[in-house]
């Protein structure tokens, strides 16, 4: 760690990556950020000239799930890219320097590179009770998020909880937890949401930066259109099942052997919108829906209230016992409706009998 | 009060027809709907889209019924006084007290049936429920479409649902709705029967038809 030194590409030469990877990294960034011909090759140009920038990584409410990610990218040489295009100055799971000096290093960093630096915040930032819920060498998250990200050139919130709170702030929220877009405000920022967000896009996102010098285009929430742009559920390759109406109606029936769709067991593919299906996991190997299971919605707003449950596709409704899904309740409404109405029938012809003996 | 029965044109053609139409198209919406919740055919064919089907049949529902409820606004506005926007809502004083008249009647508190030359004060306010019901679900069920395809037409039928409610919330509520709609016509629908059988005003087949059988009990 320390001062960058050389441009990307040299220090990727001087560790051995042939010229051959480097040009399919770029061929795979160019896929990824769906640049047009020509895209891999201005990728090259960039990072043969670019200095590494310099990284801190903040973690807060936090599993480190985003942080596994980072670090398990399963080709090494893809693996010492990533890790290459960056230098990184601060990050507790993987620094050698620990205590006094790694709070050192950081504040360092924020001093001598003042809006220079790039930040990824792992994890959610609780507020209640004066943001005691989360601190760091005793300093409250939400202060460490103040300054680093404050003083940074740009923010990059990795995951479901660094975005919108994540698990840390499903119901009931004890702790305040909230994402870097609402503990800090007015800052250069770019949501990365997912449980975990994908090593492919924060490298996306960097490589963006050094090839054009600016962060990618976002959505309404401030995600990479480049990456949550598109729905699974219109890239999914069980998507022909889906519309044949052929799906997976119990674990391990023979649709499920068959790879069918998983509607039915609650996919929010349909809902949810994240490139998995192009760029799958781990270095391309698989991805959830391929390898059997719905997708779950972890890059959707507050997927751990919303996208609940998992395994059904809609919520019960609330009140009326466990067994209560929407259609039992209806069901209901609608037997009782019926069943009111052939009392009332009853009653009348009670009523008309009566008046009738009245009358005479 | 006379006996003698005035044939009195009510009903006019765009509230009979956004009636009958409405009446398949919901029909249609609940069956594709309950499919597309909860596919309950299994095709085995390599060939099948059923749910591509089922998916197309809702649409097309979808965007009828959205047609309909507009003509039938129009018509609140440029029809004549029986489809008028007042009839739905209790404005006036005789309306209130038509209010409490039919639902005196429906509680057998009361023995006077509730002839109106129009709706009845507790009709009129179940289809304006029923009408905001329908409203919802073009929203919501548009709102859901949003995601399959975006863009500016169904971001202003409903997509903009979507920023104020989950998106599963949207789903839920779609769904339960239907429900809702479904007790609205089971009592709708009796209540016509049996109205049309003591009033003997010609009631049910004013629907089809659109002339009633007035008599001097109507409050015209
Ligand atoms: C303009 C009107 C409507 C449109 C555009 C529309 C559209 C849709 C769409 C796109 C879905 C699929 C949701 C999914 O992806 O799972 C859906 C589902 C459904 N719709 Fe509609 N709909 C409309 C009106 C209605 C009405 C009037 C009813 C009932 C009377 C209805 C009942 C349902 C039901 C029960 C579902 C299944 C919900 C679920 O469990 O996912 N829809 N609708
Ligand atoms: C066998 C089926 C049905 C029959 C015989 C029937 C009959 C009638 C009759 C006689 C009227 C005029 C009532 C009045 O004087 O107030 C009426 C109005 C109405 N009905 Fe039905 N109905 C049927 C089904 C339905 C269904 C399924 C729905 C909707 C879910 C529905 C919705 C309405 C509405 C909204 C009106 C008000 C019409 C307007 O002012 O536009 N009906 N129906
Ligand atoms: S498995 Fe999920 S994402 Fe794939 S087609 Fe089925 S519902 Fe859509
Ligand atoms: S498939 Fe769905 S749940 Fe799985 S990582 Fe992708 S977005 Fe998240």
């Amino acid at each position: 760690m320390g001062e960058a030194s050389g441009s990307i590409y040299d220090s990727l030469r001087k560790k051995g990556v042939s010229r051959r990877d480097f040009m399919k990294f770029c061929s795979l960034m160019a896929a990824t950020l769906a640049l047009p011909v020509g895209g891999a090759a201005k990728i090259a140009e960039a990072l043969e000239k670019a200095q590494k920038p310099t990284l801190v990584w903040l973690e807060f409410q936090d599993c480190a799930g985003n942080t596994e990610s980072f670090l398990r990218a399963s080709d090494p040489t893809v693996a010492q890219i990533v890790l290459d295009l960056l230098s990184v100055n601060y990050h507790e799971t993987i620094m050698a320097p620990a205590g006094k000096q790694a709070e050192k290093s950081l504040a360092d960093t924020v001093k001598n590179q003042k809006g220079k630096y790039l930040v990824v915040v792992e994890g959610a930032i609780p507020l209640k009770d004066g943001g005691v819920y989360c601190t760091v060498g005793g300093r409250a998250a939400i202060d460490i998020a103040r300054e680093v990200c404050g003083n940074a050139l740009a923010t990059i919130a990795m995951g479901a909880c660094a975005w919108d709170g994540g698990i840390p702030a499903a119901a009931p929220n004890p702790t305040g937890a909230v994402g870097v877009k609402d503990a800090v405000k007015g800052i250069t920022l770019i949501n990365l949401p997912g449980c975990p967000a994908n090593v492919v896009n924060l490298t996306g996102t960097v490589v963006h930066y050094l090839t054009f010098g600016s962060l990618p285009l976002t959505d309404s929430m401030g995600r990479p259109l480049f990456a949550y742009g598109r729905r699974i559920h219109d890239d999914c390759e069980r998507r022909a099942h889906y519309d044949a109406g052929r799906y997976v109606r119990e674990w391990g029936d023979e649709g499920h052997r068959k790879g069918w769709c998983l509607y039915q067991m609650g996919c929010k593919g349909p809902e949810t919108f994240k490139n998995c299906p192009a760029q799958r996991w781990n270095q391309g190997t698989s991805w959830p829906v391929e390898a059997g299971h719905g997708c779950i919605g972890c890059a959707s707003p507050h997927f751990w209230d919303t996208m609940t449950p998992f395994y059904k596709r809609l919520e019960n409704v609330p009140g009326f016992g466990v067994e209560a899904t929407a259609d039992k309740f209806g069901a209901g409404l609608a037997a009782a409706t019926a069943a009111g109405l052939i009392v009332h029938r009853i009653a009348r012809a009670a009523k008309k009998k009566s008046s009738e003996e009245e009358g005479k | 009060m006379t006996t003698e029965r005035k044939r009195t044109y009510i009903w006019e053609f765009p509230v009979r027809l956004t009636h009958w139409v409405n009446f398949f198209v919901i029909i249609f919406l609940s069956v594709t709907g309950l499919y597309i919740g909860g596919p309950f055919i299994h095709p085995t064919s390599d060939q099948s889209f059923t749910m591509g089907w089922m998916r197309f049949i809702h649409l097309v529902a979808g965007y009828t019924l959205l047609m309909m409820v507009i003509i039938r606004v129009y018509w609140a506005f440029a029809g004549n006084k029986y489809a008028n926007w007042r009839v739905f809502l209790p404005l006036t004083g005789r309306q209130r007290h038509d209010l409490g008249d039919a639902t005196k009647y429906y509680l057998f508190v009361s023995k006077k049936p509730p002839y109106a030359a129009g709706h009845t004060m507790c009709a009129g306010i179940a289809y304006f429920a029923l009408f905001l019901l329908f409203l919802f679900q073009i929203f919501s069920g548009f709102a859901l479409f949003s995601y399959n395809s975006p863009g500016l037409v169904h971001e202003i039928l409903g997509g903009w649902l979507t920023s104020l409610m989950n998106i599963q919330a949207i789903r839920f509520w779609h769904h339960l709705v239907m429900y809702f709609i479904w007790v609205i016509a089971l009592v709708h629908v009796y209540l016509a029967v049996w109205l049309d059988s003591v009033e003997g005003n010609g009631l049910m087949g004013s629907i089809f038809g659109g002339y009633k059988f007035i008599t001097g009990k109507e409050w015209e």
